[in-house]
C-alpha cells in the first residue's frame, strides 16, 4: 500500500492527478459519442424540426394585412368598432393610398382572400375597389368615402371594417380560434353559429375513430399475441410470417386491397349474394364511410398491436398460470388475475403506438373514407392543397401534433423509446 | 407433447351430432345459394352423418374413406357448381373425412392435457379458431389481389369466367399495361432513383449516430434519441405541411440564388425528406444490434494496435452489418412507399409509384393497380425474407439460440 504513505492526490501514470485525468477521459468520450451523433442530429434538425417548427410559426403569423395596408392599419387605430358606424374620411384616405401601391404591385387581392377567410365577401371588395384605385391619383381625387362605397356598398359596413381592424395585428390567435370552431365578434372570442361548426365534429370523430379502431386492434390482437407467444418456436415462427407480411406490404396495396373488397360490386358483397345472405339489391355499404375506415385501418395497424403485445407477453412464465391453476383458480381467474396483469405492459405500449399513429392517418381515410370517414389530417390536406388557407392548416396541424406529442410523452415514460422493436 | 394423453372412441351420440353440425353448416351455405337454406341445413346435415355412419360400421378403413369421401362431396359439388365446385368440394370432402375420424377416434385430446374437462377442450379449440379467423382477417385481403390482377376485364372483382377456372377469364393484360404505361414506369424509375438515394443518406448517417448512442456516457441521451425517432412519431401530414412550406423556400433559394436545375432540385428535396423519414428505423434497428454488442472486441482490437477507423471496419462493421441492412431495408421500404411527404414536396417530374397509385385509385381507377400491387406484395416477400435471415444470421453471429 505505497499509495497511503503518500500524501496529496492520486496521481495517474504521467503525473497528472487521477481524478482529473479521468475527467479529461471521460470528457473525451463523451465529445467523441457526441462527435458521431452531430451530424445526424444536425440533419434531423435542419429538415425536420426546424420545418415543423416553421409551420407552428405559421399558424399565429398574421403580417400581410400591416405589410399590404400600413397607412390604413394606422388610421385605424382610432376608430372604435363599438360604434356601428364606418370610419371616417381619413381612413378611406388611407386605405386608397394603400390600395395605390399594393393594386399595382397586385397584392391586394391577397388580403383580400386572407380577410375573406374570416369574413366571407371582402375579397370581392378588394379585388373591385383595387381594379378603381390603380387609376387614382392619391392626392387629388379625395374624398374617397363616397367613392369606395359606390364601388360597392359593402365599404359602409363597420363589418368589414371591424375584421380590418381586428386583423391588423402581425401576430393572432384568429386561426386558432378558428379551428377550435370560434371567431373573433365584436366582444372578443365567440363561438361560431351552430351551422358552421365543423372541426370540433371533425376532432372528436378523429378521436372517437381512433379508440374504436385501437379497441378493435386489441380485441384482435390479444389471442394472436398469446397464440404465437405459446407455441413453439418453430410454429410461431412460422405464423409470425402472417403477421410479418401485412406489415412490410405497402400500404397503398393493402388499401387498395380494401377498397376492392368492400365495394358494392367487391368480393366480400359479391360472396354475400352468392350465398344468399345478402339480397341482390340490398347489397351492404361497407366503403366511402366510417365502416369502411375502421375495417381498413384495424386490418393496416394490427400488426403494430401484435408485435408489441407479443414482445410482452413471451416474457411472462407459462408456470405461472400453471401454479395460479394448481392452487385451485379456474381458468378465467388465473388468466384474469395473472395471465392478463402481467401482459398488460405490451396492451398499454401496442395501444398508444397504434392510437397514435391512427390518430394522424391520412390516406386511408381518404381513399376509403367518403365524406363520413375522413379525419382531421384530410382537413388539414384540404386547406393545404384546395383552399389555400395555409394559416388555417398550421393550426390544426399544431393541435394535432400537440395531442401527438402528449401521447409520445407518455409512450416514452411508459414504454421508453429505446425499446421499440421492428419485426 | 405430442400423444400426451390415451385416447379413446367417443360414443355415436357425441360424434354423430358433431359431423352433423358441419355437414349442415355447409349445407345451409349450398341451400341458400340455391334456394332454401333449411333443407340444405338437413340434406347436408343427414348426408354427412350418413357418410360417417358408414365409415365407422362398414368400410372401418381410414385411406379408403378419406377417398370416398373427397370423391363423394367433390361429385356433389360439380352439380352444383361446376369446375370450381369440384375443387371446393373435394376441400370440403377431406375436411368431413378428417373431422368424423378426429370426432370418433378422439384424436381431438391427443395433444392436450389428460385432465382438461370436455368445456375446456371445447374453448381450446373455439380459441383456435378465433385465432385462425384474425390471421385469415390478415391476410385474405393481399391473397385477393393476387388473383384478382390477372383479371381479363377492366373489372375489380371476380368475373364469372374466372370463377369457372375459364382460362379466357384470365390475362396478363394489367400487367403488359404496367410494363408499357409511361406513366407508370416514370413513377417506377422515380421511385427507384428516390429510395435508394434515400436509404444511403438515412443508412450512413443513421448508423454513425447509433454507434454514437451506444456509448456509455452519452449526455441528453433521451432527448436526443427523443429528436432522432419523431419522423416516426409525427403524424406524416404534419411532416408534410411542415416540409410543404420549408422546402418550397429552399427550393426557391436553390434554383434563384444558386441557379440549379429544376427537376435536381425537386429530387433534392424528396430525397432529403424521405431520408428524413427513413432515419428512425435505422437508429432503432442498428441500436439493437448494437445492445449485444461486445464491448471488449473493439479493446482487443486497440490493444493490438489497430486505429478507430480500422477497428471500426475489420470488427465492428462485420457484426452489426445485419442490423445495419435490415435497417436500411425498412428505410427503403418507407421511400419506397411513402405517399404523403411525396404529394407535398415533391411536382409532377416526381411522381413515384405510390403516388401514382394513390392518384389511380382515387381518380381514374384502373385495374393496373392490382398488377402493381401484386408485383409489390412480391417485392415486399423478398424484403421480408431477406430481414429475416439477417435477424437470424446476427443471432447466430452474437451466440444467440436463434429463436
Amino acid at each position: 500500500m505505497s499509495d497511503t504513505t503518500q500524501s496529496g492526490p492520486v496521481l495517474a501514470a504521467d503525473g497528472t492527478p487521477l481524478k482529473r485525468s479521468l475527467h479529461r477521459a471521460l470528457r473525451i468520450q463523451k465529445l467523441r459519442a457526441l462527435m458521431l451523433i452531430a451530424p445526424l442530429l444536425a440533419f434531423v434538425l435542419l429538415t425536420f424540426i426546424v420545418p415543423i417548427g416553421q409551420m407552428l410559426f405559421r399558424s399565429v403569423e398574421n403580417d400581410i394585412v400591416a405589410n399590404t395596408l400600413p397607412k390604413t392599419v394606422i388610421a385605424l387605430q382610432d376608430w372604435d368598432a363599438a360604434s356601428g358606424q364606418a370610419p371616417d374620411e381619413a381612413v378611406f384616405a388611407a386605405l386608397a393610398a394603400d390600395l395605390y401601391v399594393a393594386s399595382n404591385e397586385k397584392t391586394h387581392t391577397r388580403v383580400g382572400s386572407r380577410l375573406n377567410y374570416e369574413t366571407p365577401g371582402i375579397s370581392s371588395l378588394f379585388r373591385k375597389a383595387g381594379r378603381k384605385a390603380k387609376k387614382w391619383d392619391v392626392e387629388n381625387d379625395g374624398p374617397f368615402k363616397e367613392q369606395f362605397i359606390k364601388i360597392d356598398d359593402g365599404w359602409a359596413d363597420p363589418d368589414v371594417w371591424r375584421t380590418i381592424q381586428t386583423y391588423s395585428p402581425k401576430y393572432t390567435n384568429g386561426y386558432f380560434l378558428n379551428a377550435a370552431d370560434m371567431q373573433k365578434g365584436a366582444d372578443g372570442a365567440e363561438i361560431r353559429p351552430e351551422s358552421e361548426r365543423i372541426y370540433i365534429t371533425l376532432f372528436k370523430r378523429t378521436l372517437i375513430m381512433s379508440l374504436i379502431i385501437t379497441g378493435a386492434c386489441i380485441v384482435l390482437a390479444y389471442p394472436v399475441a398469446w397464440i404465437l407467444a405459446n407455441l413453439p418456436s418453430a410454429k410461431a415462427n412460422l405464423l409470425m410470417i402472417l403477421v410479418l407480411l401485412p406489415f412490410w406490404t405497402s400500404l397503398l396495396v393493402r388499401t387498395s386491397a380494401w377498397k376492392v373488397m368492400l365495394q358494392q360490386q367487391g368480393v366480400i358483397n359479391d360472396t354475400l349474394v352468392w350465398l344468399g345472405l345478402v339480397a341482390d339489391d340490398a347489397r351492404l355499404v361497407m366503403i366511402n364511410n366510417q365502416l369502411g375506415t375502421i375495417i381498413a385501418m384495424t386490418h393496416i395497424l394490427l400488426p403494430f398491436m401484435i408485435l408489441p403485445m407479443y414482445s410482452v407477453m413471451q416474457t411472462i412464465n407459462p408456470s405461472y398460470l400453471r401454479a395460479a391453476k394448481s392452487m385451485g383458480a379456474t381458468n378465467w381467474t388465473a388468466f384474469w388475475r395473472v395471465y392478463f396483469p402481467l401482459s398488460v405492459p405490451g396492451i398499454g405500449a401496442g395501444s398508444i403506438l397504434v392510437f397514435i399513429l391512427a390518430i394522424g392517418y391520412y390516406i386511408t381515410p381518404e381513399l376509403v373514407g367518403g365524406t363520413k370517414g375522413v379525419f382531421i389530417s384530410n382537413r388539414i390536406a384540404f386547406h393545404i392543397s384546395t383552399s389555400l388557407n395555409w394559416g388555417l392548416a398550421a393550426a390544426l396541424g399544431t393541435i394535432l401534433l400537440a395531442v401527438v406529442l402528449i401521447l409520445y410523452w407518455a409512450y416514452d415514460k411508459i414504454v421508453g423509446i429505446d425499446n421499440v422493436k421492428l419485426g | 407433447m405430442a400423444a400426451l394423453t390415451p385416447i379413446s372412441r367417443k360414443p355415436l351420440s357425441l360424434v354423430i351430432p358433431c359431423i352433423a353440425g358441419a355437414g349442415g353448416l355447409l349445407g345451409l351455405f349450398v341451400g341458400t345459394a340455391n334456394g332454401s337454406g333449411l333443407l340444405g341445413i338437413v340434406i347436408g346435415a343427414a348426408l354427412v352423418s350418413l357418410m360417417g355412419l358408414f365409415f365407422i360400421f362398414v368400410l372401418k378403413n381410414e385411406t379408403t374413406a378419406k377417398w370416398i369421401s373427397i370423391l363423394f362431396v367433390a361429385g356433389l359439388g360439380f352439380l352444383f357448381g361446376g369446375v370450381p365446385g369440384v375443387i371446393l368440394g373435394a376441400i370440403f370432402g377431406w375436411l368431413f373425412h378428417w373431422f368424423i375420424y378426429w370426432t370418433y377416434e378422439g384424436r381431438y385430446r391427443a395433444r392436450l392435457l389428460p385432465y382438461l374437462t370436455p368445456g375446456q377442450v371445447l374453448w381450446h379449440y373455439t380459441f383456435l379458431f378465433i385465432c385462425g379467423a384474425i390471421f385469415v382477417f390478415l391476410i385474405t385481403p393481399i391473397l385477393v389481389v393476387m388473383p384478382l390482377s390477372f383479371n381479363a376485364q377492366d373489372f375489380f372483382t371476380f368475373t364469372p369466367e374466372m370463377l369457372r377456372l375459364d382460362p379466357e377469364g384470365y390475362s396478363l393484360k394489367h400487367y403488359r399495361d404496367f410494363f408499357t404505361n409511361n406513366e407508370w414506369q416514370r413513377s417506377f424509375k422515380n421511385s427507384l432513383i428516390i429510395a435508394p438515394i434515400a436509404t444511403i443518406i438515412s443508412v450512413s448517417l443513421g448508423t454513425l449516430a447509433a454507434i454514437g448512442l451506444s456509448q456509455s456516457h452519452v449526455p441528453g441521451r433521451r432527448a436526443i434519441m427523443a429528436i432522432l425517432i419523431s419522423p416516426m412519431i409525427v403524424p406524416l401530414i404534419i411532416s408534410a405541411t411542415g416540409m410543404f412550406f420549408f422546402y418550397s423556400q429552399i427550393g426557391n433559394w436553390l434554383e434563384g440564388t444558386l441557379g440549379f436545375n429544376k427537376t435536381f432540385v425537386g429530387y433534392v428535396k424528396v430525397v432529403l425528406a424521405h431520408a428524413v423519414l427513413g432515419i428512425p428505423f435505422v437508429i432503432i434497428t442498428v441500436t439493437a444490434t448494437l445492445v449485444g454488442f461486445d464491448r471488449s472486441l473493439t479493446r482487443a482490437a486497440a490493444n493490438m494496435g489497430a486505429n478507430p477507423v480500422t477497428t471500426f471496419f475489420r470488427v465492428q462493421m462485420p457484426l452489426i452489418l445485419p442490423g445495419v441492412i435490415s435497417g436500411g431495408l425498412f428505410a427503403f421500404i418507407t421511400s419506397f412507399d411513402e405517399v404523403v411527404v411525396v404529394l407535398f414536396v415533391g411536382s409532377a417530374s416526381q411522381k413515384t409509384l405510390p403516388w401514382q397509385m394513390f392518384t389511380g385509385l382515387r381518380e381514374q381507377i384502373s385495374p393496373t393497380i392490382l398488377a402493381v400491387a401484386t408485383i409489390l406484395v412480391v417485392i415486399s416477400i423478398g424484403l421480408l425474407t431477406v430481414v429475416e435471415m439477417l435477424r437470424r444470421r446476427s443471432e447466430r453471429l452474437r451466440g444467440m439460440s436463434p429463436s
